[in-house]
């Protein structure tokens, strides 16, 4: 396979599963804002930050307000990680990887695309809101689908789960480094209600409420939550299944080239040196520390996968 | 000028060299570097040694020069190609002798952009008189000499003919760009030739030599040395000829990447 | 991009496609024109047969349904083609239409017997032209018409490419003025462009209409992907081994072909590369894959020569690959088409296609030349002048296609400026007389409607012998009374079918 290839299937799966997080985060910010008496504008400003887009934003807007934070995070052609430039990317290195795609995911991408530039074609109603972030994770999810039910299960697919899950477990990651205070352990002496909504506004940006719900019911404890997110290895957005698939799907590749190359080393190294404690030692380590620290090592695993098989040169 | 009858035995070593300020992340160097053996000049042996690149591939391209690819990667700080062998020559008078190809004569009526006869040149052939065509291709060549005085380190190497003709000033690359673009002008066919020239009173050489020839009926080719004022003889080793110096330059490069290169070149020419 | 006679692709950037700039020589009599349907005289031909009984049965409201079915499919599996110079967002459909055009086996035999002679002839005379030029040493072709062409590629000279094959894909665009009349109004010798849209539309009638294909027995065309990859493999460089790596070099996904580069690739099987991934490794081009680099054998380019090699042509260019050109001349790679091929099919070289088609195989061409004259020709010139309100004049050198004129369609102002034009540089010009061109069927709201039409056959070429694909791609100028094929200005594309007689 061509090093632009596998560059091409990493970045059309990043930013198709990029599309789907920040769709989530819209709509998990608009859920609090309506849910929350004497909410201000404030809660947005922590979206666009667990989004990535809030330095962007600054430099774009004046002032902070909720509907130009959402068009920002939907919409905004200048915002390289608006929904819409995300599905934009995803198919424009579909388009690069053609020959690496089965007609199904091909067609099922493009069509997202299709449907979103008609969703997002104009600023969206509050009212239409629901159904347009709707519309768009139903669209991935066909991407994805179709990847699951046509695609070998060869180094193609390795790269485009590999782009998923950095991707995803950056995703899982950045939302608990804004948001590690209302983990830690002091905060639950404080035991105010605001922290209620906090928590659940971390379990809404991942999708995970009613799996958390299924395992440890009614009571929150930010213990539990941090536990979840963090080492979890059946809820499929916290950072220790996306590093075991990660580890998986570089451990098919290198098994299949017969190479162990440094990406192989390092995705070893995060797994066993940050997700094979508990989470005791994590919060011993410093919640906040331990976040920064894993962003930091995806971030170089990120780079050492480009150099291992040639994305560039 | 007295020369021996008997055929000249040259030595030649051709140093080029490539300092790299930041590495490249890839290169490569075409060389024309290898003279051939024709009627009148005999190579004895001749070899090129590359130091820090890979030689990719060779072949003789379609003015029938020796053409080698050399690669060089990122890990590159500079690269060193050293040509070295024995020419014997022999005097002919300037006249190489007919046109063997494998590109047909008309080629080398075409202008390049190094070439393009202007206003300058079409000036300076309105100087031009002589009887034969020999005598007038001769009489071309000391109107540009007159025209454009040689001084080293006065040009730049991308100049035209017309760009030296404005300055007045140049190296023998621009008295030979003029000579073409003159010479295609006036109805010859013309081609430039790199090569090494033997100073008599040295061993090492400032730069390697250029010179023009043209076709002339019932002689063939006819080298003309603007910068020396004579028709080569027996100190010229042919190297390699083209329509311009660009198509018969020792090394032509490409560089992706990386900053700034320091060219050195060092060339002993000396009679054995 | 002044450039070596640059001939841009299939792009459906007009200047490919005939347009008002190259028209299809000329404008057309109305009256007594020549129909594919219907002859001259309103009378069925007999190809037609069952295809009349067919859609004398169905309802035109299912037949409109269908149209914009297959608009659809088109638009979602993003058979596109992107406008130029825009980065994104612009990808325009060509418009399909569903009456396919339909050639009898026994028509078609003696086209394609025109088309291999011609092909044949093209490649003897890039040959010749490349070596020891005897054409013009038997004085057939004037030298200047090769010395004074921006074409011909010096490069070239001596070079012998892999399998002696220069032009291994081809198209020959036709067309038609009668029940026998085939003329050729260009051949494509560079990189032409198109046959993706043969093969897409094919699929969607084969889906849209399928008892069609059960009524009519049609020659079928899908297996020219695989046909390109088998003859452009017997074309590798010896040493290849059993089994060449193939490859397609695209511009990129910019480019307006980028999709037919990356349907060609996926069919075929091989990689789609662009400039960047290749690059000159042991003395061959290789292209940078996950695991290191791999040679490759035969380079399909659909890069234009002058952007093709920054060492050794446009330095500026970023599309190709440094040194490929010196890889080529030491035999280490094969590029389809050849460098240089440009030289069959510039517009000046169109003029001698009767003469070169005979020096090299010996016989009459099959395949009739729209007639020229060459305005640098005194005699020809006066002609022209005299009866230039019945020609159409194009500019020999340059796709600008500014200094067309149609002389039937032109104002006497015009016919005067042209008149100047052609006195002052006569050598820039030849002239053409304006044929009756045939037209076909199309589906309107009202039914059927006449429209004219071309036809571009892809042919390959290899050691192994001449492949043509039965049909080719039509083209036709979607408005009423066109001459125009060209996409964006109305042009559309239609399904050609060659019937198994």
């Amino acid at each position: 396979m061509l090093g632009k290839t596998a560059n091409g299937l990493f970045w059309m799966y990043r930013y198709l599963e990029r599309a789907e997080n920040i769709s989530r985060l819209v709509e998990t910010g608009q859920r609090i804002a309506l849910t929350r008496l004497g909410s201000s504008d404030e809660e947005w400003e922590s979206v666009l930050q667990t989004a990535g887009v809030a330095a962007g934003f600054h430099a774009a807007h004046d002032s902070l307000a909720k509907d130009t934070a959402i068009d920002w995070m939907l919409r905004a052609k200048e915002n390289p990680s608006s929904v819409l430039t995300s599905i934009m990317a995803a198919r424009q290195n579909a388009r690069l990887v053609r020959t690496a795609l089965t007609h199904e995911v091909w067609e099922a991408t493009n069509a997202t695309y299709m449907t979103a530039c008609t969703a997002l074609a104009r600023k969206v109603s509050e009212r239409d809101l629901p159904q347009t972030l709707r519309t768009v994770r139903q669209q991935t999810a066909l991407v994805r689908g179709a990847t699951h039910g046509t695609m070998l299960r060869n180094d193609i697919y390795d790269f485009a789960r590999i782009g998923t899950f950095l991707e995803r477990a950056d995703n899982t990651a950045r939302i608990l480094d804004v948001k590690y205070y209302v983990l830690l352990p002091s905060v639950m002496a404080v035991g105010s209600s605001i922290d209620n909504v906090q928590w659940e506004t971390i379990l809404r940006s991942v999708s995970a409420r009613g799996g958390f719900r299924m395992e440890y019911g009614d009571s929150i404890d930010p213990r539990d939550i941090a536990q979840f997110l963090i080492l979890d290895k059946r809820m499929p957005r916290s950072l220790a299944f996306c590093i075991g698939k990660l580890r998986d799907n570089l451990g098919y590749l290198a098994s299949n080239y017969g190479t162990r190359p440094q990406s192989w080393a390092l995705v070893d190294h995060i797994e066993r040196g940050y997700l094979s404690f508990d989470i005791d030692a994590v919060l011993d380590y410093g919640l906040h520390e331990y976040i920064q620290k894993v962003l930091s090592l995806l971030s170089e695993l990120g780079a050492q996968i480009e150099i291992d098989y040639r994305f560039y040169e | 000028m007295d020369h021996d009858p008997m055929p000249m035995r040259l030595f030649i070593r051709h140093t080029t060299r490539y300092t790299f300020d930041t590495p490249a992340s890839h290169g490569l160097q075409q060389l024309r570097k290898t003279p051939k053996s024709t009627h009148h000049q005999q190579v004895l042996h001749w070899r090129t040694d590359v130091q820090g690149g890979r030689r990719e591939v060779a072949f003789e391209d379609h003015h029938n020069n020796v053409v080698e690819l050399i690669s060089f990667e990122r890990e590159a700080e500079g690269i060193v190609i050293v040509s070295e062998g024995e020419v014997e020559v022999g005097d002919n008078h300037g006249i190489v002798g007919r046109h063997i190809g494998p590109a047909p004569l008309w080629l080398y009526r075409r202008a390049t952009d190094r070439t393009r006869a202007g206003a300058g040149c079409r000036a300076l052939i309105r100087e031009v008189a002589g009887e034969t065509e020999l005598d007038r291709l001769h009489a071309l060549r000391e109107v540009i000499a007159r025209a454009i005085t040689f001084e080293i380190g006065a040009s730049l190497s991308d100049w035209s003919a017309e760009d030296a003709l404005a300055a007045g000033r140049g190296v023998c690359q621009d008295h030979t760009h003029v000579f073409l673009a003159c010479a295609r002008e006036m109805g010859f066919p013309a081609r430039y030739v790199s090569g090494y020239l033997m100073l008599d009173d040295r061993v090492e050489q400032d730069a390697a030599h250029a010179w023009a020839e043209a076709h002339v009926d019932g002689l063939g080719w006819v080298g003309f040395d603007v910068s020396n004022g004579i028709s080569p003889d027996m100190r010229y080793v042919r190297v390699a000829t083209g329509l311009d110096y660009g198509e018969a330059a020792p090394v032509t490069g490409l560089t992706i990447g990386g900053g700034g290169e320091r060219l050195s070149v060092q060339i002993e020419v000396a009679q054995q | 991009m002044a450039r070596r006679g640059t001939k841009r692709d299939f792009g459906m950037d007009l200047s490919t496609w005939s347009g008002s700039n190259r028209a299809m020589s000329g404008t057309v009599n109305e009256t007594g024109n020549f129909d594919e349907m219907w002859g001259r005289d309103g009378a069925l031909r007999a190809p037609y047969e069952r295809f009349q009984s067919w859609f004398d049965g169905e309802d035109p409201k299912n037949l409109r349904a269908k149209q914009r079915e297959a608009e659809e499919l088109f638009r979602l599996t993003g058979i596109t083609f992107n406008v130029y110079g825009r980065a994104e967002a612009e990808e325009r459909l060509i418009p399909f239409d569903i009456i396919p055009r339909i050639i009898s086996g026994r028509e078609w035999q003696r086209l394609s017997r025109g088309i291999e002679q011609r092909v044949r002839a093209i490649n003897a005379f890039l040959h010749d032209i490349y070596h020891r030029q005897e054409i013009i040493r038997a004085g057939r072709i004037p030298q200047e018409m090769i010395a004074r062409n921006d074409a011909f590629l010096p490069q070239m000279i001596g070079v012998a490419p892999p399998g002696g094959i220069y032009t291994h894909i081809v198209g020959i665009d036709l067309v038609r003025t009668n029940d026998d009349d085939f003329f050729v109004l260009e051949d494509n010798a560079r990189t032409p462009s198109g046959v993706s849209y043969m093969l897409e539309n094919r699929e969607t009638m084969l889906q849209m209409f399928p008892e069609l294909f059960s009524r009519n027995r049609v020659q079928p065309v899908q297996n020219y992907p695989r046909m390109l990859r088998q003859s452009l493999a017997a074309c590798a460089p010896s040493g290849s081994g059993g089994r060449p790596c193939v490859a397609v070099l695209t511009p990129g996904i910019y480019n307006s072909a980028y999709f037919e580069h990356a349907f060609l690739a996926d069919q075929m099987g091989v990689e789609l590369v662009e400039g960047h991934d290749l690059r000159v490794v042991d003395g061959r081009v290789a292209m940078r894959t996950t695991r290191g680099y791999k040679p490759i054998d035969v380079l399909y380019r659909r890069v234009d020569d002058d952007f093709l090699d920054a060492l050794n042509f446009n330095p500026d260019s970023a599309l190709g690959v440094p040194g490929i050109m010196d890889v080529y001349r030491a035999g280490g790679i094969t590029i389809a088409n050849a460098p240089g091929t440009g030289i069959a099919d510039d517009k000046a070289i169109y003029s001698y296609m009767p003469e070169i088609v005979e020096f090299y195989t010996g016989e009459r061409p099959i395949l009739k030349n729209v007639p020229t004259w060459r305005c640098s020709e005194p005699e020809a010139l006066t002609y022209v002048l005299d009866h230039l309100d019945e020609l159409v004049v194009k500019e020999v050198h340059g796709s600008g296609g500014y200094g067309m004129l149609i002389g039937p369609a032109a104002s006497k102002k015009e016919l005067a400026a042209f008149r100047r034009k052609l006195r002052a540089r006569p050598g820039h010009y030849i002239a053409q007389p304006t044929l009756s061109l045939s037209t076909v069927p199309i589906f309107t709201n009202k039914g059927l409607a006449p429209r004219h039409v071309d036809l571009r056959p892809f042919v390959l070429v290899s050691p192994e012998g001449i492949n043509i694909t039965p049909g080719g791609l039509t083209r036709v100028a979607l408005k009423k009374g066109s001459l125009v094929v060209n996409s964006s200005q109305g042009g559309g594309t239609k399904d050609t079918w060659v019937l198994e007689d």
